[in-house]
């Protein structure tokens, strides 16, 4: 696997002409290196021919590993700890799920900060089978402290998540996707409201908004977008449930994966949640396109639909 | 050299240990990072306590972690810790565990005790160093030879060789501890990625000085230091 293949790969999945999140990561942090000089940028070879011009300009700070995602981790680590800015790139599994030690210990265990940005999503391309699909990768970030999770609809959004985690020292996780939503959203610190009901709340996190809003188009539901989901908007969450404390949670990575974060949220009142997202039972022995895995999750508009009004009702 | 208080000298080092160990008998001297990590903090790092956040300072990274009581002991002796919080190490709130804790320890530059994961950070901090023009600052990593069986060790000695990061030293000890060994020497490893190395008696302070002190110009070095039979950690 190439980064050549890649690339052919994630173009023939977009449909549009517009810019692609991946390409939106490669400009900001290439433009930002320009002017900060303490960003670097490592990568395992995927998405290393993208970084040409930026390795041309500033060839010391950016550093094509080869196919080692654990020294990659480390290497970025070792860069935190002398004061520069490493942002470190693969697609989902192997970014975080291969060198997840390396996550833990690297990084957090140092008090070393990173910007991890993967591509993938949780099944962007079916057609690469079970190997290259990571629906865990928020689930295992989550289980280390201190980390924000980001994970954008749009790529404008990407834009502005990328140049602000940039000028931070934070462990920062953005999650990319082929998968997107036909407009951006507000990305700043909490939940975006984007219709307001009055039977419950569904909170749709990063690429599944569109599908949550033509879901429930005819259901009097309150839609909030979440395109940050560590640290999680616990208010912003509780002020709009109010007196209906019907919660729909929709994510695009491993079913309930927020679910602890909707009951600290509500803790203080009786609510009922419906978490939908990537199956945990079974792997999804499949091919194919996104869209149809998406309705193997149940995550398409008309499955979608009928879980939201089902619990609605 | 740029030592800043000098506390205690080579032959203080049993009585720090006994403070961590309680042994009145020679376990110090058999420890096979020793002399190693003596002979670095003693004649060759450029590291003090007033000077810990220096960005110029050298860089000793312990990468295995295991068995860090001679590592305390060259801390106390160097004045990065104070002799006291040698006797209740590894106890509820003292900053010194089985495995050294960067955040807690003065003068620690990982925290390490899972194995392989100090040569990539030292591969990203000569790295660093080296992006933002310094180039005087040097970093060792010690490693075991047992910790070398860990996978991630040769994606790291892969990637430093090709980079020719000759401000990097790898201390590589070789106490016999692979379950596997490493046929030809742990040497060969490193030399067939293109570092400069070198085999020493792992007791023999001045043979580790040298070893540690000649240039390498354009390649990272590895230094062997053998120990052998007088006993291991």
């Amino acid at each position: 696997m190439t980064a050549a293949d890649f690339q052919g790969k994630t173009a023939l999945a977009l449909k549009a002409t517009d810019v692609t999140m991946r390409e939106a990561f490669v400009e900001t942090v290439s433009a930002a290196m320009d002017t900060d000089p303490r960003i670097a940028v490592v990568t395992a070879d995927i998405s290393a021919g993208n970084f040409g011009a930026a390795r041309a300009r500033h060839p010391s700070r950016v550093i094509n590993v080869g196919i080692r995602e654990q020294a990659m981790i480390g290497v970025a680590g070792g860069l935190a700890l002398t004061g520069l800015r490493p942002v470190a790139h693969s697609y989902t599994p192997f970014l975080i799920e291969r060198p997840f030690e390396q996550i833990k210990l690297d990084l957090g265990h140092q008090d070393a900060g990173a910007v991890l940005v993967s591509i993938g999503g949780s099944y962007d391309d079916p057609v690469w089978g079970r190997t290259h699909q990571a629906p865990g990768d928020v689930a295992l970030i989550d289980t280390l402290p201190g980390w924000t999770i980001h994970v954008p609809g749009h790529q404008d959004e990407v834009r502005e998540l990328l140049t602000a985690a940039l000028a931070t020292d934070d462990c920062v996780y953005l999650r990319l996707s082929t998968r997107r939503n036909a407009r951006a959203y507000p990305t700043g610190a909490g939940f975006t409201t984007v219709r307001s009901g009055s039977r419950g709340v569904v909170v749709a996190v990063g690429p599944t908004l569109d599908a949550v809003l033509a879901a429930t188009s005819t259901v009097d539901v309150t839609v909030l977008y979440a395109a940050t989901v560590r640290p999680f908007d616990h208010a912003g969450l509780r002020a709009a449930v109010g007196a209906n404390p019907n919660v729909v949670l929709v994510e695009p990575y491993l079913q309930g994966t927020s679910a602890h974060e909707v009951a600290t949220a509500l803790a203080d009142t009786p609510h009922r949640l419906l978490a939908l997202g990537v199956r945990r039972d079974s792997e999804v022995r499949a091919y194919g396109t996104a869209e149809q895995h998406d309705v193997v999750h149940g995550l398409d508009p008309a499955g979608l639909a009928e879980s939201i009004a089902r619990f609605m009702r | 050299m740029t030592q800043g208080t000098v506390t205690t000298d080579w032959s203080g080092l049993p009585a720090l240990f006994r403070r961590m160990t309680g042994d009145e008998k020679h376990e110090w001297a058999a420890t096979s990072t020793l002399p190693a990590l003596w002979t670095l903090y003693d004649k060759v790092l450029d590291v003090s306590p007033d000077r810990v956040d220096d960005p110029d300072r050298d860089r000793f990274l312990l990468s295995k972690g295991h068995g860090p009581m001679a590592f305390y002991a060259v801390l106390a002796a160097k004045g990065f810790l104070d002799p006291s919080t040698l006797d209740d190490w590894t106890e509820f709130g003292s900053p010194l565990g089985q495995h050294p804790d960067r955040v807690l320890v003065p003068g620690a530059e990982i925290g390490s005790g899972s194995l392989g994961h100090g040569l990539a950070l030292g591969v990203g901090q000569a790295l660093g160093l080296r992006a933002q023009g310094r180039t005087r600052p040097r970093v060792f990593v010690l490693v075991g030879d047992g910790e070398l069986d860990e996978g991630s060790n040769h994606e790291a000695i892969a990637l430093a060789g090709r980079l020719g990061l000759d401000r990097l030293t790898v201390v590589a000890i070789d106490n016999g501890s692979a379950s596997h060994g490493w046929p030809g020497g742990m040497a060969t490893r490193f030399a067939v990625e293109g570092w400069d190395t070198v085999s020493v008696d792992g007791r023999d302070q001045e043979a580790l000085y040298r070893a540690f002190t000649e240039e390498h110009p354009g390649r990272p070095r590895a230094v062997v230091a053998v120990i052998r039979s007088e006993g291991v950690e």
